[in-house]
């Protein structure tokens, strides 16, 4: 009891921090897919993890080190992931080699990865040594066209997403990734032709007829384009700010529930005039999609509006293309047999049936068509 | 000098060290010795290595992560090393951040906390035990603790009061004195321990510290010798003590006798509160110019360091280094003021008025004078400081 008094006692303000604490100097290089690296870690850190000083005197000498070196690299690399474009980006490391800084001696790991579909994004987890000492800090220079960017990994703040370029760059991966996502994702591509096919018909007594003019036909366009926008630059919005969350099974289900349910009513005309407010209805849970493909590119933390912003575009942008070319071809079309038979009862049909399929998929968590979407 | 030879050194220089220190090698030599841990020079620290082996066997075992924690808080304060905090924190991580955790794991939490400098954290959880438990000595203790830090004198002295019936009387008698000797009372407080000091039979931990308490007074009042007596005789108790080298190492310098700051701290440069200590020897030496050089710049290097994972730690020493080192008042005073704001020992006073001064910064000088006015502090160097203007 008295020493320990004591020992508390004398814990003054001064003193309790003189020597320098637990620090990893972690340095990453990133061109394109390829990450090259290099990460310091203190000998001393090293040997309360996985014990370098075999003998037990005090000491660490090289002879130690040497017969551990796997050991070190495998231990570093379980405590580090890098994901960019939703996939992981594996990292090796070739042999330890030692440096010495300010404080003492450190094993130095020579990093490398490659990420297999880099996005704008890295994300860097780093879980190193925070079990054992949660005062230990990882400081971080990342590199990337010459722009050199700093940040601190702590016990609280784990996971780094580290933008790419400048502003304007980053702003046009975006895009390029929205108008990306718009073209391979059939769902949406399929939900919105289901929309525009009648666009250019009339419906006249249980009948189609075509549409008069190529103004009506994209003054229709224009609105069920515009409502479909509106509604999932709403939900797109809120997914990504974290203010309304959805299931992503459950987003995925109504996806594909709102383009089967939009191909059967060119079948079995339900509704023929307000297709923007399905169009409307539809494009919230749309957007809740379109936010989970954002997320798995990984959100640069500081420029959150910024990639919305240019997602969001890049999806506009692709949905465009895709009436600039249907509207055209549709509009003179219109007046064939063809196009009412084949191209919107049949087309609608088949969408409606692969629909289906993909409902049934998401629904229940089964693979039955190969990956299309 | 001339500017070509400096321009020609300074290309020697990076020729010569680039090679060591900049660049990853492959060591040839298996017996080379890369790095001596503090076990080297203290066996007893391998207790800390055993306890977390354990306790990585059973975790959650309350008891083993309380001796775990316990061992390597002594081991922070015994070494200055703080990834001994860190491994304590870790032992404690089921509790750390729970409302209500058992009060063994509580009281070692808010110790770590004061460590890091997280007073109200530390004082919210000494607040929880000593209503749990009035008759809590360490909890009272520690709580005066912080409170005498910063500058609460009359809530520590109420504390100190508290235990003098759940302690030895040398306890009590140095907790009071720590904040009486900075409001008012330093004549009494250190006859009081003095007094007590003499009397035999106290554990040495617990001298070496109030030796080293008592030497603080004393230097303030001004009574060198009596001070010297003090810090000698802790040190015969505990030559390593961190606190009482970096304690011994200031009066010498205060006394201008730097030559004899130099054998006392050289094998401790990689306590930066001593490395301070021993470049400000250094710099009044001629003959140790090479030393201080390198000195130096391996404090501007830590104090870097520091800076890069976003520390506060250093702040008094750093204002320090800025003031008395790279004679950079502006940016002292800058660190010595958020300095303040954390820590209200005389120290801090010191640092602040000492840079306000040369920055020339009136207001600053007043402030810190009323200040020291306010609570009545006796403290020979800052008489001086705020008497000279």
């Amino acid at each position: 009891m008295k020493s320990l008094l004591a020992l508390l006692f004398c814990l003054s303000a001064s003193g309790a921090f003189a020597h320098k604490p637990s620090d990893s100097y972690l340095t990453l290089e990133r061109h394109g897919a390829a990450v090259q690296g290099q990460w310091d870690i203190a000998l001393r850190d090293l040997d309360v993890a996985i014990t370098l000083d075999a003998n037990g005197d005090g000491e660490i000498t090289w002879g130690e080190v040497r017969a551990k070196r796997a050991e070190i690299v495998a231990y570093a690399l379980s405590r580090i992931d890098m994901v960019s474009g939703g996939t992981a980006c594996p990292l090796e490391a070739a042999d330890a080699l030692i440096d010495q800084h300010s404080d003492g001696a450190y094993a130095v790991l020579r990093l490398s990865a490659t990420c297999p579909q880099p996005g704008p994004a890295l994300s860097v987890d780093y879980r190193l040594l925070f079990d054992i000492d949660p005062t230990h800090r990882g400081l971080l220079q990342y590199v990337e066209d010459g722009r050199i960017h700093s940040a601190i990994f702590s016990a609280e703040s784990r996971a780094q997403t580290l933008g790419a370029g400048t502003a304007w760059q980053q702003l046009a991966a975006y895009v390029h990734e929205g108008v990306w996502h718009i073209w391979l994702g059939f769902d949406h591509i399929l939900f919105l032709l289901s929309l525009l096919l009648p666009a250019v018909l009339l419906r006249h007594g249980g009948a189609w007829q075509p549409a008069e003019s190529f103004r009506a036909a994209f003054w229709d366009v224009a609105k069920i384009v515009t409502a479909f926008t509106v509604a999932h630059s709403i939900t797109l919005t809120l997914a990504a700010l974290d203010v309304v969350s959805l299931p992503s099974r459950w987003v995925e289900s109504a996806i594909a529930l709102s383009v089967v349910l939009a191909a059967i009513n060119n079948v079995f005309p339900v509704v023929s005039h307000g297709r923007w407010l399905a169009a409307f209805g539809f494009g919230l849970i749309h957007g809740f999609g379109f936010a989970g493909a954002l997320r798995d590119l990984g959100l640069p933390t500081g420029s959150l509006a910024l990639s919305l912003f240019g997602f969001n575009v890049g999806v506009e942008l692709g949905q465009l293309a895709i009436v600039g070319v249907f509207l055209p071809a549709a509009f003179w079309l219109r007046g064939t047999w063809t196009y009412r038979r084949v191209v919107l009862a049949g087309g609608s049909a088949l969408i409606a049936a692969i629909a289906s399929v993909w409902l049934v998929e998401r629904a229940f968590n089964v693979a039955i068509l190969p990956a299309l979407a | 000098m001339s500017a070509l030879r400096r321009c020609a050194w300074m290309l020697l220089a990076l020729a010569l060290g680039a090679p060591v220190f900049a660049n990853p090698y492959l060591p040839i030599d298996d017996d080379a010795v890369l790095e001596r841990l503090p076990e080297r020079t203290d066996p007893s620290l391998r207790d800390v290595k055993r306890l977390r082996t354990a306790l990585d066997r059973n975790p959650g075992d309350l008891a083993l992560a309380v001796r775990l924690a316990r061992r390597a808080i002594e081991a922070a304060r015994e070494t200055g090393d703080p990834r001994f905090f860190g491994q304590a924190q870790a032992a404690l991580a089921p509790w750390w951040k729970q409302p209500d955790p058992p009060a063994q794991a509580l009281l070692l939490r808010a110790t770590l906390k004061q460590s890091t400098h997280d007073f109200t954290g530390a004082l919210a959880d000494l607040d929880r035990l000593i209503v749990a438990n009035p008759r809590d000595g360490q909890a009272l203790l520690t709580r005066a603790t912080v409170l005498t830090v910063q500058g609460r004198y009359a809530e520590a002295r109420a504390d100190c009061t508290r235990i003098a019936r759940l302690t030895v009387p040398l306890v009590t008698i140095a907790c009071d004195a720590a904040p009486a000797s900075v409001s008012g009372e330093a004549a009494s407080a250190y006859q009081a321990l003095s007094g007590a000091l003499a009397a035999p039979g106290a554990d040495a931990g617990l001298a070496e510290w109030a030796h080293t308490l008592a030497g603080e007074i004393a230097q303030r009042r001004g009574n060198a010798a009596a001070a010297e007596a003090h810090f000698r005789a802790a040190l015969v108790l505990d030559s390593r003590d961190p606190y009482l080298l970096a304690a011994y190492a200031d009066f010498l310098l205060d006394r201008n006798r730097p030559a004899e700051v130099v054998p006392l701290l050289k094998d401790y440069t990689r306590n930066d509160n001593l490395l301070l200590r021993l470049a400000l020897a250094e710099a009044r030496l001629l003959e140790m110019r090479s030393s201080f050089d390198a000195h130096r710049s391996a404090l501007e290097d830590r104090f870097d360091a520091a800076r890069r994972r976003g520390d506060a730690l250093h702040r008094r020493e750093e204002a320090r280094y800025a003031l008395e080192i790279a004679g950079n008042s502006a940016r002292a005073l800058a660190l010595a003021r958020e300095n303040w704001k954390v820590q209200r020992e005389s120290a801090d006073l010191r640092i602040l008025l000492s840079a306000a001064k040369a920055a020339g910064d009136t207001a600053a000088l007043r402030e810190a004078g009323d200040w020291a006015r306010a609570h009545r502090l006796e403290d020979a160097a800052i008489t001086v400081l705020l008497q000279v203007r």
